[in-house]
C-alpha cells in the first residue's frame, strides 16, 4: 500500500508544482500579495510530498518488496541494511527521484529562509523552480517511474552492482546531487533577476550564501567520488577523466567562478550580466550532467541508464530551461547597467582573472568531454579524449589560477598596487624557492615538473597565510591582539583563506603523484615484493564468508627495514548472485604516503598477481577538498547572513 | 553592453542542443565503438622497437596493451594462443608503460608478438585514437585499419570475428 501511496503522492507533486510555477509568476506580475504567497505554502507542501514519496521507496527497499520492480532490480534480501537504503539511488529511477527530492528541499529551503526577500523576486524565484521541478517531475513518472509493480512478486531481488556496495559510494550521490540541484537556486535567482530586469548588490548577496552552498556540497560529493575511485577501483588512480566525472567536475569549476564573480557584484555593483550568465551556465553544465550520464549519448564507464527515450526528454528539458533562460537573458541582458569602474590592476582585476582563466578551464574540460560526440556528428571518428589531452590544456590553466590566488587578495578594490602586494609575498616566493630547491636535491634527476608543482602549492599556501597573518597582525602586535583581530575578522575572510589553502594542499597532492611507486607482481605464499622504502611479504590466502560473498583474503605483512610494521588484507570477493568478482584492496594511509595494495587473480600455478603502490601525500588531494568544504561552512557563519535571520526574528516578534 | 553579444550563448546552446538531438537518432549506437580510423591508413608512426613502415604488405593484428592493464593480463593468455596455433601475425603496442614492467609482464607471461613498439608517452595511442587499452586492430595488406575491437578479446569475438576476418583477408 505505502508504494501506492509514495506513487499518489509523487503525483500530488506535479500537480503541486504545475501551481508553484504558475500562480507566483502570476501574483508577481500583478502584485498579488495572495498568488505569490501561493509559491511558498507550495514549495513546502511539494517538499513533504517527495519527501513522502522517497521514504515510501526506501520502505519498499528496507523490508525488500519484491513486488516493486525497481526493488527487484536493485536490492536483495542478503544485502545489508545500509546498502538496502543507499540502493534506492544506486540505480537511474531512484537516483531520479533522489534528485527531484533534494530540488524540493531546495524549494523549501528558499520558501523558509526567503522570508526577507522582496515579495516579487521571491515569487519568480519559487516560481523557476517550481517549473525545474515540474519537467523533472513530469520525466520520473512518464519515463523513469521507480513505483511501478510487478504480478506475481519475484521470490528475490537481482541485487545491487558489488561495485556500488561501499560506504564511500553510499553518500557520494546524494552530496553531488544536493551540489548539482543547489544551483537551481542560482539559476533561479537569475532568471526572476532578469524578468525583474534588476540585479543589484543585494542580489548578489541573496545569491551568493545558496551558490556557496551548493558549492561546499559538489566540493564534498567530487572528493568522495574521487577517493571511493581511489580506494575502490584497485589501481591506484583517484580521477579518470572520465565523462561521468567531467559532468560533475564542470558545474564546480563554474560554479567556483559564479562565488567570485557574485562577490564584484555585491561590492562593487559591477560584472552584472556575466554573474547572471554564470549563474546559468552552472545549472546549465550540472543539467547537462545528468543529459550526458542517463542519455548514453557519451560513451562512459559509469553510465548506467542508457535510453535514447530518456535521453530525447532530457534534451527536452535541457532546451526549455537552459534555452529558455539564455533566450531571456539575450532579451534583458544588455538593460542591466554596469555600476563601478575599476583598474585592471586592482581585488576586481584579480576576480576577472580568476573568471577568466575558470572559464577556460571549463571550455577546455568542456571541449574534451564532448569532442568525440561533435567528431561523431559529422561522421568523424569515434574517440575518447584521456589524459595527455589534459594534462596539455587543463594543467597550464591552473598554473596562473595557483599564481595568482596568492596575490589576489592582496590587493584593493578599485585601484591595487601589484608591487607592494608582491612585496608583501616575499616569504612566500622564499618558502617556494626552497621547497624548490629541496626538492631539486633530493629527487635528482627526477620529475622535475612535479617539484615545480610543489613549489606552486607552497606558493599558495605561504600567500594565503601570508595574507591572513597580515590581516591579524600577527607578530606586528602582540599576540592576544592578534587573536582577538582573529576572532574580529569577518568569517568569510578566514574561509576564504581556508578554501584557498585547501586548494593549494590538493595541488600539492596532485604534483607529488610523480613520485608514485608500482609494483605489479605474481607472488606465491612466503615471496615478497619491494615497493619503495617497504617489502610486502605474501603470507597467506584465505577463504572467508562475508554477508553476500565469499572473498579470498590475503594477509600482506609490512615490513620497513626488516622490521613487521602490520598486516595487509586485500580481498577478491566474489559475489556468487551476480556472478561478479570485485577487488578489495588494503591500504595504509598517513599523511606522507599511503601503502596500497590490491589481490588480483591467481594463476593455476597458485601464484597470485599483487600490485602494490607507494604514493606519497596522495590524501592530501582529499583532504584540500574537505577544507575547502569547510572553507566554504565558515564563511557560510559569516556574520553579514546572519545578520539578516536576526533582523528578521526581531521583526516577527515586534 | 552589445545586444550581439547578449545573443551569443543562446546561439551557441541552440548549436550544441542540435548536436545532441543529432547524437540520440535511434540508429545510433554509441557504445559501439568500432570505425577509430576505419578504413583508413593506418596512422604513421614510428616508436622504438616499432615503425608502420616496416610493416606495410602484410595483413595483421596489432594489440595496445599495458603492463599496468588488468584486461590486458587476461586477454593474454588468448594472445598467445592466437600467435602459437593460429600463427596470427600479432603485432605488440605497448601503451605508456614502463619498459622494464613491460619486459616483466612479457616474461612473466610469454610473448606472442612478432614486435612491439614502445609508446611511452602514449603519443601513437592518441593517433590511434585508443579509447581505453586493450584494443585489438586488423590491418590489411595496404595498411589500412580494417577493423578495431575495443577491450580485451574473448574467446567467442576470436572464433567469430577475428579469426574469419583474419584469414578473408590472407586470403585476398
Amino acid at each position: 500500500m505505502f508504494i501506492e501511496t509514495g506513487h499518489f503522492a509523487l503525483i500530488l507533486a506535479l500537480m503541486v508544482a504545475t501551481a508553484q510555477a504558475i500562480l507566483p509568476l502570476v501574483g508577481a506580475a500583478r502584485r498579488d500579495a495572495g498568488l505569490m504567497g501561493a509559491g511558498t505554502s507550495a514549495a513546502v507542501i511539494q517538499f513533504a510530498l517527495v519527501g513522502l514519496a522517497m521514504l515510501a521507496l526506501m520502505n519498499a527497499y528496507v523490508t525488500s518488496d519484491f513486488s516493486v520492480i525497481n526493488v527487484i532490480e536493485n536490492s536483495h534480501t542478503d544485502k545489508p541494511l545500509l546498502y538496502k537504503i543507499t540502493g534506492v539511488w544506486g540505480n537511474h529511477e531512484g537516483s531520479m527521484l533522489l534528485w527531484v527530492f533534494m530540488l524540493a528541499l531546495c524549494g523549501a529551503a528558499v520558501a523558509g529562509f526567503g522570508r526577507n526577500l522582496p515579495p516579487t523576486l521571491k515569487a519568480r524565484v519559487l516560481a523557476v523552480q517550481g517549473m525545474i521541478g515540474l519537467g523533472f517531475l513530469a520525466f520520473i513518472l512518464f519515463t523513469s517511474n521507480p513505483f511501478l509493480r510487478i504480478l506475481p512478486a519475484a521470490a528475490n531481488g537481482r541485487g545491487l552492482n558489488p561495485v556500488l556496495q561501499d560506504p564511500g559510494l553510499a553518500f557520494h550521490p546524494p552530496f553531488l546531487y544536493l551540489g548539482y540541484v543547489g544551483f537551481s537556486v542560482s539559476f533561479a535567482f537569475a532568471v526572476a533577476a532578469l524578468i525583474e530586469g534588476r540585479v543589484d548588490a543585494a542580489w548578489a548577496r541573496w545569491v551568493r550564501p545558496w551558490a556557496l552552498a551548493s558549492w561546499c556540497a559538489l566540493t564534498i560529493g567530487i572528493a568522495m567520488g574521487s577517493w571511493w575511485a581511489y580506494y575502490t577501483l584497485g589501481w591506484g588512480g583517484w580521477w579518470f577523466w572520465d565523462p561521468v566525472e567531467n559532468a560533475s567536475l564542470m558545474p564546480w569549476i563554474s560554479g567556483t567562478a559564479l562565488i567570485h564573480s557574485a562577490i564584484v557584484v555585491e561590492k562593487r555593483d559591477t560584472l552584472k550580466s556575466w554573474t547572471v550568465l554564470l549563474a546559468i551556465i552552472t545549472f546549465a553544465l550540472s543539467l547537462t550532467g545528468t543529459f550526458l550520464v542517463r542519455s548514453g549519448v557519451l560513451s562512459s564507464v559509469h553510465a548506467f541508464a542508457v535510453d535514447p527515450a530518456r535521453g530525447s526528454f532530457i534534451l527536452g528539458l535541457l532546451v526549455l530551461t537552459i534555452g529558455g533562460s539564455l533566450v531571456l537573458y539575450a532579451i534583458r541582458a544588455p538593460s542591466l547597467r554596469g555600476g563601478g569602474l575599476f583598474a585592471p590592476i586592482s581585488r576586481e582585476g584579480a576576480l576577472v582573472l580568476n573568471n577568466l582563466l575558470l572559464t577556460t578551464a571549463v571550455a577546455t574540460v568542456f571541449l574534451g568531454t564532448l569532442y568525440p560526440l561533435f567528431l561523431d556528428a559529422v561522421d568523424g571518428p569515434k574517440l575518447s579524449v584521456g589524459f595527455p589531452f589534459y594534462n596539455a590544456t587543463f594543467t597550464p590553466v591552473m598554473v596562473p589560477v595557483l599564481l595568482a590566488m596568492a596575490v589576489g587578495p592582496m590587493l584593493a578594490w578599485k585601484r591595487g598596487d601589484l608591487l607592494a602586494a608582491l612585496q608583501r609575498l616575499w616569504l612566500a616566493f622564499a618558502v617556494a624557492g626552497a621547497v624548490v630547491l629541496v626538492g631539486l636535491y633530493v629527487t635528482q634527476g627526477g620529475p622535475m615538473l612535479a617539484v615545480l608543482g610543489l613549489g606552486l602549492a607552497a606558493w599558495t599556501a605561504m600567500g594565503v597565510l601570508v595574507e591572513w597573518a597580515d590581516r591579524i597582525r600577527l607578530f606586528r602586535l602582540p599576540i592576544a591582539d592578534s587573536i582577538r583581530r582573529a576572532i574580529q575578522l569577518p568569517r568569510a575572510a578566514h574561509g576564504m583563506s581556508l578554501a584557498h589553502l585547501g586548494i593549494a594542499i590538493t595541488a600539492a597532492g596532485i604534483a607529488a603523484q610523480a613520485w608514485e611507486v608500482e609494483r605489479i607482481e605474481t607472488l606465491k605464499p612466503g615471496d615478497s615484493l619491494v615497493v619503495a622504502a617497504y617489502t610486502l611479504r605474501l603470507d597467506k590466502i584465505t577463504r572467508v564468508q562475508g554477508p553476500n560473498f565469499i572473498a579470498d583474503d590475503a594477509t600482506i605483512t609490512v615490513l620497513h627495514n626488516g622490521v613487521p610494521e602490520g598486516a595487509l588484507h586485500p580481498q577478491r570477493r566474489f559475489f556468487a548472485l551476480q556472478k561478479q568478482t570485485t577487488g578489495e584492496t588494503a591500504i595504509r594511509s598517513g599523511l606522507l604516503s599511503d601503502l596500497y595494495v590490491a589481490l588480483g587473480d591467481a594463476d593455476p600455478s597458485g601464484a597470485w598477481t599483487v600490485r602494490a603502490y607507494w604514493k606519497p601525500m596522495v590524501s592530501w588531494i582529499w583532504l584540500g577538498g574537505l577544507i575547502m568544504a569547510a572553507g566554504g561552512v565558515v564563511s557560510l557563519s559569516d556574520r553579514r547572513w546572519r545578520v539578516g535571520v536576526a533582523a528578521r526574528l526581531r521583526m516577527a516578534r515586534a | 553592453m552589445r545586444r550581439w553579444l547578449a545573443v551569443l550563448p543562446v546561439a551557441a546552446f541552440i548549436l550544441l542542443a542540435g548536436y545532441f538531438g543529432y547524437a540520440l537518432r535511434p540508429d545510433h549506437d554509441p557504445h559501439e565503438l568500432p570505425s577509430a580510423l576505419l578504413d583508413r591508413e593506418m596512422p604513421a608512426f614510428a616508436l622504438p622497437g616499432l615503425t608502420a613502415a616496416n610493416l606495410k604488405g602484410q595483413v595483421m593484428l596489432v594489440n595496445i596493451f599495458a603492463s599496468w592493464c588488468a584486461p590486458c593480463r587476461v586477454e593474454h593468455p588468448l594472445l598467445m594462443r592466437l600467435a602459437k596455433d593460429e600463427k596470427a601475425p600479432l603485432y605488440g603496442i605497448a601503451y605508456k608503460d614502463k619498459d622494464a614492467d613491460n619486459a616483466r609482464f612479457l616474461a612473466e607471461l610469454g610473448n606472442p608478438f612478432i614486435g612491439i613498439g614502445y609508446d611511452r608517452d602514449g603519443r601513437v595511442g592518441i593517433d590511434f585514437g585508443v579509447y581505453g587499452v586493450p584494443e585489438t586492430y586488423l590491418i590489411d595488406r595496404d595498411g589500412r585499419i580494417r577493423q578495431r575491437w575495443v577491450g580485451p578479446l574473448t574467446p567467442a569475438r576470436v572464433t567469430r570475428e577475428v579469426l574469419p576476418l583474419l584469414r578473408q583477408l590472407q586470403a585476398k
